[in-house]
């Protein structure tokens, strides 16, 4: 064991440095606090729970208050014992209708925007409740999978915090009060045809809503309409006017390309497409034997994304000089348009490298920039891709899916600017919450008062809604009629899955009500629309056939944006590019749970850990270990970061692999009026933000105030305790049953075996009793290392599934999230700059199931098929059986966690999958409800299960389709022939728990030029 | 000094000890008897519905099959309930003026649901399918009893798990030929185990006891 630092002074970091120089560089680690073997870490890894009681959240009840009660609820539980189970009512329908079977879950696609960018969703509804979203296989922008946000976006909906009435000045107000309102204002305006009018409303890619847009600017020609989103695609489209004059679309086929390099982009978890992005990426990356090939792919970037971890070289650097570096690689490659040679300093050899690479696979490499770069990388980009030949191939072009492309932060500047100057007297304001997320110097909220009449359409009550006199709660996706484009500008047709909860309105009604036309329904206002406006090859058909194909299928056939021949200007307009700043510079990133800040009272979003950091509950001002120890902050510091007189205060999260003196800071923060879940959580980022550096900016002012501020991260929660068997173990392969296995595509050709260890192997033949045997089905899982891009979206879709609660910040630092399957995090290398790796854990469902010998009183057994089941109602939460699972994946609800009370919450459940109580443990289940309907289906036709049949709801979500689940007895399915594979190892073989989940490991591919 | 007890009293300590043993066994007995008999489990218990419906004059008498009303018992866990337009399609031609059927015809012109009384239920947490057990041959009535007799309907089996497991374990003293499922007054034959065994056989029954059968 060996002696521990105290990781809580920065100064030590150079200790650890040390620490992990002696191991080589071969060490896996997952944090500072290992690292430093901080008593706190210790806690974590001996016990299930940490034990600490000053670490126990403390309620205000005391001992003696404890006793009491336990009397008290000892003597009632003896006497409600004596009570039946009251009688319950059945209410049939008066008419039933036609689909509906009670019971059995109906599917009706949809599309989810994002951005004003459609994904296409399935979503299953029970009796005409929405419970869970599924990918739709259909959808170009979908193939079946999901991200997170739309996992969660059914909480969102069922959000007891959503605004549910319509205001007016503070009071309840009524629809028909609120159109004689705009009635009055509309006719005022008539005379000036609308000069006074202003509409700001967030990016629309909607065709019926780009029509009556045009159709109230036709109505009143000196309206003007205003989009502003703080996280839009300003530079893309910046970029591409740079190169070509107009703004495109482009459209990346990562299923072509051999290299990628990533210019600060983060193409697998952001950005429109990014789902689809993931599959094709991850499919070129799918290994079947030493004969596969894989792509590579390059990263340059400044705060550590999930591309990055995925990255076979990864370059930090500072935001600010990704612009040189990526004129250097032009200029290298030949792009006449790079202008003069940025300098990159020591990378020479790593740019060398890359360009020679990129050089052998011209036609099938890809290079991809940022949306938080400026254009003139973008433009860059372009000119690369047209000079290596891949436009056509890797790279297409089609037309803008926005309604129109505009520069949102000028756009919002130019509202400003009119409201200045008094032009404005009649502001709508849709979706976007400006009052929290405009541009510091704008001072929005100030402004925004003196428009005379000010009405704002949300799903919140939020900061711009309580400056506006009125407010009218907006129908969520799920309630309302629309359509949207997907990144390819496939149309997906928006249809409600449930009629709205509190009478919202969506953009359409209000906008048909502002052009005079109410009573006309969201449904009818979209197919009225399709009615004249259906692409040219369904022409032919009959409307009905169409309407009712397209709603069907969420997808609109034929509605794809072609690709279009571009032609890259000759030279670039010289772009006034700042001098790159000396000191810290500041990056501004939208969160990656919570986005811009709209997700922030979803607590399932709030909770599941953010990639890398493993932060839940917060944001925090992310640094290198380098700058950390220059400033002489750690981990929880609260700093004031101060940018041109402007400043907040943060915490201090240090990020290994970040690039050195930048910090990076996340929006979405600091809300004020989000809701229960999101008010007063974490700090507004928004508040250092200008609209003239929106990304990034030098000189950022870093101040220590001495307070320290506690941060919720899960990265040294159910860490697996291996630290006894390595010292014990210390001669045999002890390194070679690290539970996650890596080797260079290189090695694995030339030892393919290389992931297995061999005593572990013949170990399992040694066995007192008969072996476990599953003579029907036998489930397993297989879960393949080099796909996951630890995006978390199967942990939500777990939550979504299995009616998982959330438990709050101070109980997630008391490490007792209740995720059934957690994406452990693991960094190899210097602090600066390690390989991260990836490993999703969930149940095991071990054949020798440590957890089921321990238990009393038998809540925890064995199926015939293999599972390890957990019986609820016989749990009596003696947690011996968490104490006793060497993989830590068991969960105790220590509180009553799950909301009992609130109605609007009930219809969200799964009805298939008990609500648990508190005092009861839980833990995956590999989704036997899914089992259990599938199995009694094919029983119902005298069949056996299909491969591929069950699906569990983090395979379904899966956009890398790293995890596959199946019957392992038939060696000819998926996952039986993924077990076969020579990558194919078990976590923590050696103790013969004999675990149904396998994992496949991970390979990289790096350039033997850079890495040997 | 003398004896504070006398021998007598030897006899009220023998009672009072073997009767502790007797009363404690008596108590948990009458505990057991409550929990098993009509006022907990409901068995055989009529309930009040807000219309007296008759499912011996329906079913019995008028012969109506199980599914004409109950139409989602071969599709889905829930065996469905008739909406109002089921009874309509009846009763807007017979008995269209009863005062029985007010609430009836209330619901349909109100379009408000009748809430009808639940007779068999389980508890929340055990997932019972109906569609899986009338697949493989097990008749309404082995779980609902003689529901052909039944003027107001009552629960005839208490539904515990323990009446689950009886069958679970030995199916084959209960499934009957797929043809009969619905048939309401079908009767075993005197060698229902050799008919279970080659039924078992042929519908492939599994005896399934693990708990994620049920409980999930």
């Amino acid at each position: 064991m060996t002696k521990p630092i105290n990781a809580t002074d920065a100064a030590n970091l150079a200790a650890i440095r040390a620490r992990l120089g002696q191991a080589g560089g071969k060490q896996f680690w997952q944090s500072l606090e290992e690292l430093a073997g901080t008593d706190e870490y210790r806690e974590f890894l001996h016990h299930e729970f940490p034990r600490d009681p000053e670490k126990e959240p403390v309620d205000g009840t005391s001992r003696r208050d404890v006793l009491k009660l336990m009397a008290a609820s000892a003597a009632l539980a003896g006497l409600s014992a004596c009570t039946k189970l009251p009688d319950q009512k059945i209410v049939p329908y008066v008419r039933s209708p036609e689909e509906i079977i009670p019971g059995k879950p109906l599917f009706y696609a949809t599309s989810m925007p994002q951005g004003g960018v459609a994904t296409g969703i399935l979503v299953e509804s029970h009796m005409g409740r929405p419970t869970k979203v599924e990918g739709n296989k259909e959808h170009p922008g979908s193939l079946g999978a999901t991200d997170s946000f739309a996992q969660a976006s059914v909480l969102t909906l069922y959000d007891p915090d959503r605004s549910q009435v319509l205001v007016h000045e503070g009071r309840i107000s009524s629809w028909a009060a609120f159109l004689t309102a705009i009635g009055t204002a509309r006719d005022a305006h008539r005379t000036t045809k609308g000069a006074g009018m202003r509409l700001l409303t967030e990016t629309v890619t909607s065709p019926t809503l780009k029509a009556q847009l045009d159709a109230l600017r036709a109505a009143f020609p000196a309206m003007k309409w205003h989009q502003y989103e703080p996280c839009a695609r300003n530079v893309v489209h910046e970029g591409a006017r740079l190169a070509f004059g107009k703004p495109v679309n482009t459209v990346y086929r990562f299923d072509q390309a051999d290299v990628i390099i990533s210019l600060d982009a983060d193409f697998l978890c952001s950005g429109p497409g990014s789902v689809r992005y993931a599959r094709e990426f991850s499919a070129r990356r799918r290994v079947d034997g030493p004969e596969s090939k894989m792509n590579r792919l390059y990263v340059v970037e400044c705060t550590p994304s999930n591309t990055g971890a995925m990255a076979d070289h990864r370059l930090p650097m500072r935001a600010q000089e990704i612009e040189d570096f990526a004129r250097a690689l032009a200029a290298g490659i030949g792009v006449h348009q790079a202008g003069p040679k940025g300098a990159v300093g020591k990378h020479e050899r790593w740019l060398g490298a890359l360009v020679r690479d990129l050089d052998k696979h011209r036609g099938a490499c890809l290079i991809v920039a940022g949306e938080q770069q400026p254009a003139m990388v973008h433009a860059l980009a372009h000119a690369m891709n047209a000079a290596l030949g891949n436009v056509g191939k890797t790279v297409v072009y089609t037309d803008p899916i926005e309604a129109e492309p505009v520069d949102q932060m000028q756009s919002l500047r130019e509202l400003v600017a009119d409201i200045k100057a008094g032009q404005v007297d009649f502001l709508l304001i849709h979706g976007s919450n400006p009052v929290f997320n405009a541009p510091a110097e704008l001072d929005f909220a100030h402004n925004l008062l003196r428009v005379k009449l000010r009405i704002h359409l949300g799903l919140y009550n939020d900061e711009t809604a309580e400056l506006c006199h009125w407010h009218v709660p907006e129908a969520h996706f799920l309630e309302s009629w629309s359509d949207a484009r997907a990144y390819d500008g496939t149309v997906g047709i928006l249809q409600p899955l449930i009629s709205p909860l509190y009478d919202g309105k969506s953009a359409h009604e209000l906008l048909a009500a502002l052009l005079g036309k109410t009573g006309i329904s969201g449904h009818d206002i979209v197919r009225e629309h399709w009615k004249s406006q259906r692409p040219a090859k369904e022409k032919n058909k009959d409307f009905e056939t169409f309407w009712q194909t397209t709603l069907h299928d969420g997808v609109m056939t034929g509605s794809a944006l072609p690709p279009r021949a571009v032609t890259l200007n000759a030279a670039f307009p010289s772009t006034s590019k700042q001098d790159i700043a000396p000191g810290l510079e500041i990056v501004f990133r939208p969160d990656p749970t919570i986005g811009d800040g709209r997700y922030a009272n979803n607590g399932w979003l709030q909770e599941i850990p953010k990639p890398l950091t493993k932060l839940t509950w917060d944001n925090a001002a992310m640094l290198s270990p380098t700058t950390a120890e220059r400033l002489r902050v750690s981990n929880g510091d609260v700093v004031k970061l101060s940018l041109n007189g402007r400043e907040v205060r943060a915490p201090i999260w240090i990020q290994f692999g970040h690039a050195a003196e930048s910090v990076t800071v996340h929006f979405g923060y600091g809300r004020r009026r989000a809701g229960r879940i999101g008010n007063g959580v974490g700090f507004n980022a928004y508040t250092l933000r200008t609209s003239g550096s929106p990304w990034f900016a030098g000189g950022l002012q870093l101040e220590r105030t001495g307070e320290k501020y506690a941060l919720a991260t899960t990265q040294h929660h159910h860490m697996v305790d291996r630290e006894g068997k390595k010292v014990e173990e210390e001669s045999v392969n002890a390194d070679q049953r690290d539970l996650i296995r890596v080797a260079t595509l290189a090695v694995f050709r030339k030892d393919p075996k290389f992931a297995q260890d061999h005593e572990e192997e013949s170990s399992k033949a040694l066995k007192l009793y008969p072996g476990f045997q599953s003579p029907g089905y036998a489930w397993g899982m297989a879960i393949d290392l080099n796909s996951c891009i630890g995006c978390g979206a199967c942990v939500t879709a777990c939550q979504a599934e299995n009616n998982l609660p959330i438990v709050g910040k101070a109980e997630v630092i008391a490490g007792r999230e209740m995720h059934w399957i957690r994406v452990d995090t693991y960094f190899r290398g210097g602090l600066d700059s390690p390989e991260t790796y990836y490993e999703p854990v969930l149940c095991m469902h071990c054949e020798n199931a440590p957890c089921e010998l321990v238990c009393p009183v038998g809540a925890t057994v064995h199926s015939p098929e293999g599972l390890n089941e957990m019986v609820y109602n016989r749990c009596v939460g003696t947690r011996y059986c968490s104490n006793n699972c060497p993989y830590k994946v068991r969960r105790f609800n220590f509180k009553l966690y799950s909301d009992w009370t609130t109605p609007s919450l009930y219809p969200l459940r799964n009805p298939n999958v008990t609500v648990r109580s508190r005092g009861v443990m839980e833990k995956c289940t590999y989704c036997v409800q899914r089992i259990n309907a599938v199995k009694i289906e094919a029983e119902k036709q005298d069949r056996d299960v299909n491969d591929g049949e069950i699906v569990t709801a983090c395979q379904a979500v899966c956009p890398a389709e790293a995890i596959v689940f199946g019957d392992i007895n038939d060696a000819n399915n998926r996952v039986s022939k993924l077990k076969a594979q020579t990558r194919n190892y078990s976590l923590l073989a050696e103790l013969n728990t004999r675990p149904r989940t396998t994992y496949l490991a991970r390979l990289r591919n790096p350039n033997p030029e850079i890495e040997v | 000094m003398p004896q504070i007890f006398k021998r007598s009293t030897n006899m009220l300590a023998r009672v009072t000890i073997y009767g502790t043993v007797f009363i404690v066994a008596a108590l948990g007995y009458a505990v057991y008897a409550v929990d098993l008999s009509p006022y907990i489990t409901d068995v055989n218990v009529a309930k009040d519905q807000p219309v007296p419906f008759s499912h011996q004059h329906h079913a019995g008498e008028l012969g109506i099959d199980c599914r004409y009303c109950h139409t989602s018992v071969e599709q889905s866990s829930f065996a469905g309930v008739p909406p109002t337009q089921t009874c309509m399609t009846c009763h807007s031609q017979i008995w269209v003026n009863s005062p029985m059927l007010e609430p009836v015809r209330a619901s349909y012109r109100s379009d408000k649901s009748i809430a009808w009384t639940r007779v068999n239920a389980v508890p929340d947490f055990v997932y019972f399918n109906h569609s899986i057990h009338v697949n493989k041959g097990i008749g309404c009535t082995t779980c609902h009893g003689p529901v052909a007799q039944m003027p107001l309907t009552w629960r005839a089996n208490t539904l515990y798990m323990k009446w689950c497991l009886d069958c679970h374990k030995q199916p084959e003293l209960y499934v009957r030929p797929r043809s009969e499922v619905f048939n309401s007054n079908y009767q075993p034959p005197a060698d229902q185990l050799k008919l279970g065994r080659a039924l078992v056989k042929e519908y492939k029954i599994q005896s399934l006891t693990n708990c994620t059968t049920c409980h999930r």
